[in-house]
């Protein structure tokens, strides 16, 4: 029963977190320079026109109530129109929405495990030579720039050896080959970015559980080491690790700007930047809610699991 | 009858900085006959624990076994493989570690560690290997042994935790059981009860086992043989009672000494008591954590506590875990504003919280921490620490600064030179004569001791007990001494107040806690300290521990422990304080008379 009302309070401040940043990003996308009735007509229109456009989109309106309009509109589903395309903003964020979770979907199940092992592996092996080296790699990948590894696995993979297509085109017929084929670059170049900080984490949290009095004990009852790692350690690093693996996830929808340019894939985050830029306010707050939404439920997943997998708090 | 252990000129060594082998063990040798109880004793360092492991093929992280040969049985350990050692481990050698708590896995259940060795290895099947830990459980005295396994390891005691291991270990029906000072976390009622219980189940089955402890008294109940350890060599061997009687190396007889405070000589206080003003006096003191919404406390932990010191005396407050001591020490120092009473301090009443008392009300009452590991910053020099209240205080620096941090080493008998020397470098017993120092750096009235001996050995507490005691005289100063030994309190105190469950059973001089009658709980307490001699455990009284159902409010706290209740009397009204003769009040329905015919009877 506590698990359930703990889960209700984590419940709570997520909606909570959410109405202060839907006000948060509506006040301070309202302190962009310039607006979409600027944007639209350049830079010779006329005041009039301009103004006259801004009767027309609302934007004469006080701020409070165009905040009040929004949220109402987003909280029953119609988070308004975009002002550029003039189509409905829930139509354009739809069709984009579900090829970033796929490809961040995809990336996920190449990601975790691949970090998983390489921060139980060093920790298993702290400070030997297989700790280091795994230390170096993980850290070069995160360190070389996104943008690099991108152009430079399109110019070896797709320009030189002729393996895989450069740009990302999303397959009629989903059968997995075709998938991997398409989707090869992309996933290999966010998993560059994502495993390092999971694997540290990982490797950190278990490294921790490792010197606890238990473990010892474990070894001393004549355990094998998997069994050892998967029965006594794991579970007790799990909290701290789900929540590496929920941040780093997190960052996969929104912060995948670079990787959807050069492989040209239709996602959210190129949708945000074309949104910002043109002053599109409608589809900017949505795609930020989309975003925040997420990472939320990212996090609330990772806060349960961790409360779950300890029985100090998941049994009263 | 055959040798089942056999250590011969054991070495290890640490690798030291630059790949130079530091000796931990230098050559220990001894043997176990089949069914044998073999004590290795010694203080921290001694070397005691890495033996012990070493017996089943294990070393801690940067140890290596680097000579000698061990052997169990007929296996050859040094020599097996890591596959080899694995079927050694948990079936031929079983293990039992120092703190139950810290060596259970949290989140997984208890039943399922105790049988996983048995049921991972295919020994037999689950439901064998539980019916078998249920039979084990019942051996070992454990409350509901059919679900206590169902729990994980935070819903249940100390002391259980410590018997469910010893039933862990003996799952396999093991040649040879390791305990490793296995009731050295535990309060003394329920360190009795957890040496019966192991007592009874290793003569039971016959087993072999090593007994690790740096307790003299707690081997003397349970070893055959004694092996007495210091830097990692033998210093004596024997039979126990040869040991015990006439122990011929010098480190044992001081051991032993170490082992009895109470035959050692402190200078006694100066003053009799009732010719000064109180320095400290509190009165209908409440004090608790939470705070509901009608005002009181969700969680109360000391209630209706009066107490009086005068200057240049010792109180000690005695009680187990959990009473409420530390609590105490913390509202006198200010740290948890109490929830009723006043804390007097020179007649004038001390603001509740830290925060609203003024810097010089804050230097006259200093506090000592238990642990001074995690009390003294370990980057810091031993000078660093010193000279930050000396600052704070009186605003010292330059000359006069050195001069006062080196009068103060001088004070904790440490040389001037070890100003500059890091916290982290110095041992525990260093570690807390600057704990010591640091309070005295603020020339405080009274000091606050909170447990500062308990995680030290009982040589090195010994000589801190008996620094404080100087000091005392030298600088008049006054102690409230808290602790769970009763020993220790009897012989650095004048006056003892004893807390159970938050309220305070008994208090008076401390020279009338020498014989009978105690409040029934200060009884337990005094016959649960274990004696030097055989067959003490036998007759100690067994006191029924832990956690049973409170009584509801107003009753005693103690009645559901109590063997001399009084059914209809104490079960249903509130005990009445009263005095004895020799000036000591109790807190109990029975009379003095009563007391001292059901006490003495038993000793």
């Amino acid at each position: 029963m506590r698990v359930g009302l703990l889960i209700l309070k984590r419940l709570g401040a997520a909606l909570l977190t959410l109405w202060l940043v839907s006000l948060l990003v509506f006040i301070l996308s309202s302190m962009l320079p310039g607006d979409a009735a600027s944007e639209m007509l350049g830079q010779s229109a006329t005041p009039e026109a301009v103004a006259a456009l801004r009767l027309k989109l609302g934007l004469d309106q006080p701020l409070y109530v165009r905040y009040f309009q929004w949220l109402f509109g987003l909280v029953s589903g119609h988070p308004g129109q975009s002002m550029i395309s003039g189509l409905p903003v829930a139509e354009i964020i739809g069709t984009r929405l579900p090829k970033s979770l796929f490809l961040a979907g995809l990336t996920a199940l190449v990601s975790v495990p691949v970090s998983l092992t390489i921060g139980i592996v060093s920790a298993i092996y702290r400070n030997s030579f297989i700790d280091r080296a795994l230390n170096v790699m993980t850290l070069s990948m995160v360190a070389v720039p996104e943008f690099l590894v991108a152009t430079l696995s399109v110019l070896v993979f797709a320009v030189s050896l002729r393996w895989l297509p450069a740009l990302t085109i999303i397959p009629d017929v989903a059968d997995p080959a075709s998938i991997a084929r398409a989707y090869a670059l992309p996933v290999m170049t966010l998993c560059f970015v994502v495993v390092a900080q999971m694997a540290r984490m990982t490797r950190a949290a278990v490294a921790d559980q490792l010197d606890q009095p238990y473990v010892e004990m474990a070894v001393l009852k004549g355990l094998t080491k998997p069994r050892v790692i998967l029965r006594h350690v794991l579970p007790n690093a799990t909290g701290p690790i789900v929540n590496a693996v929920a941040l780093s996830l997190s960052y996969l929808l929104g912060g995948v700007v670079i990787v959807e340019t050069v492989f040209n894939y239709p996602g959210v985050a190129s949708l945000i930047v074309d949104a910002v830029t043109s002053r599109d306010m409608p589809l900017l707050l949505a795609c930020t809610m989309v975003f925040c939404t997420a990472y939320m439920v990212l996090v609330l997943i990772a806060d349960v699991a961790a409360i779950l997998a300890n029985p100090r708090l998941a049994r009263s | 009858m055959a040798v089942t252990v056999n250590v011969s000129h054991l070495k290890v060594a640490a690798r030291g900085e630059g790949g130079m082998p530091i000796p931990i063990i230098r050559d220990v040798s001894f043997s176990i006959k089949k069914g044998e109880v073999l004590a290795l004793i010694g203080e921290s360092g001694s070397g005691k624990s890495t033996i012990a492991l070493s017996l089943m093929g294990y070393t801690r992280p940067g140890l290596e076994v680097v000579g000698g040969r061990i052997q169990v049985g007929d296996q050859d350990v040094l020599a097996l493989k890591s596959d080899e050692l694995r079927a050694l481990r948990g079936k031929t050698v079983a293990y039992v570690a120092q703190s139950a708590a810290a060596s259970f896995n949290p989140v997984v259940r208890i039943m399922d560690q105790v049988i996983e060795t048995a049921v991972t290895t295919q020994m037999c099947t689950r439901a064998v290997a539980e019916a078998k830990a249920i039979g084990l459980f019942k051996s070992l005295a454990l409350p509901n042994p059919e679900t206590l396994g169902h729990r994980y390891p935070h819903e249940v005691s100390g002391g259980q935790l410590q018997r469910l291991m010893a039933a862990m270990a003996l799952m396999a029906d093991p040649a040879l059981v390791i305990f490793d000072e296995p009731t050295t976390a535990l309060d003394v009622t329920t360190q009795i009860e957890v040496l019966r219980a192991f007592k009874a189940a290793v003569k039971e089955r016959g087993v072999t086992a090593v007994y690790v402890s740096h307790d003299l008294a707690v081997v003397a109940q349970i070893a055959d043989q004694i092996v007495v350890l210091q830097h990692g060599e033998v210093r004596e061997a024997g039979q126990r009672d040869q040991i015990l009687h006439e122990p011929d190396a010098d480190y044992t007889q001081s051991l032993m000494q170490a082992a009895q405070p109470e035959k050692r000589v402190r200078p006694s206080p100066a003053k009799a008591l009732g010719t000064m003003a109180p320095i400290l006096q509190i009165k209908g003191m409440k004090a608790g954590y939470g705070k509901a919404r009608d005002g009181s406390l969700q969680k109360t932990v000391l209630d209706n506590i009066d107490l009086t010191i005068e200057p240049g005396r010792a109180l000690g407050i005695i009680g187990e875990s959990g009473s409420g001591k530390s609590t105490l020490a913390r509202v006198i120092a200010g740290m948890l504003p109490p929830a009723a009473g006043q804390v007097c301090f020179h007649g004038e009443v001390l603001p509740p919280s830290l925060r609203a008392r003024s810097r010089d009300q804050l230097r006259r009452i200093q506090i000592v921490f238990q642990n001074a590991d995690t009390a003294i910053n370990p980057a810091q020099t031993v000078g660093e620490v010193l000279a930050r209240p000396l600052q704070f205080y009186y605003g010292l620096k330059g000359q006069a600064l050195t001069k006062r941090v080196n009068e103060l080493l001088d004070l904790i008998r440490m040389p001037s030179s070890s100003a500059d020397r890091l916290c982290r470098k110095m041992s525990g017993g260093q570690k807390q004569r600057v704990n010591l120092a640091r309070a005295l750096a603020a020339k405080p009235d009274l000091i606050l001791c909170d447990e500062v001996t308990s995680a030290l050995d009982s040589v090195v507490a010994a000589a801190i007990l008996d620094l404080m005691a100087e000091l005392r005289h030298e600088l008049n100063l006054t102690y409230v001494f808290i602790s769970h030994d009763i020993s220790a309190v009897r012989a650095v105190c004048d006056d003892i107040m004893v807390l159970y469950a938050g309220t305070q059973v008994e208090a008076g001089q401390s020279q009338a806690f020498k014989s009978a009658p105690y409040h029934p709980y200060t009884d337990l307490l005094i016959s649960s300290v274990p004696q030097l001699r055989r067959g003490w455990l036998e007759e100690a009284r067994p006191g029924s521990s832990g956690a049973q159902a409170q009584p509801e409010d107003g009753l005693c706290r103690f009645l559901p422990r109590c063997s001399l209740k009084i059914p209809g009397l104490c079960d249903t009204m509130p005990a009445p304080r009263h005095a004895l003769s020799d000036g000591r009040n109790i807190l109990c329905h029975l009379d003095e008379p009563s007391l001292r015919a059901a006490q003495l009877e038993t000793v």
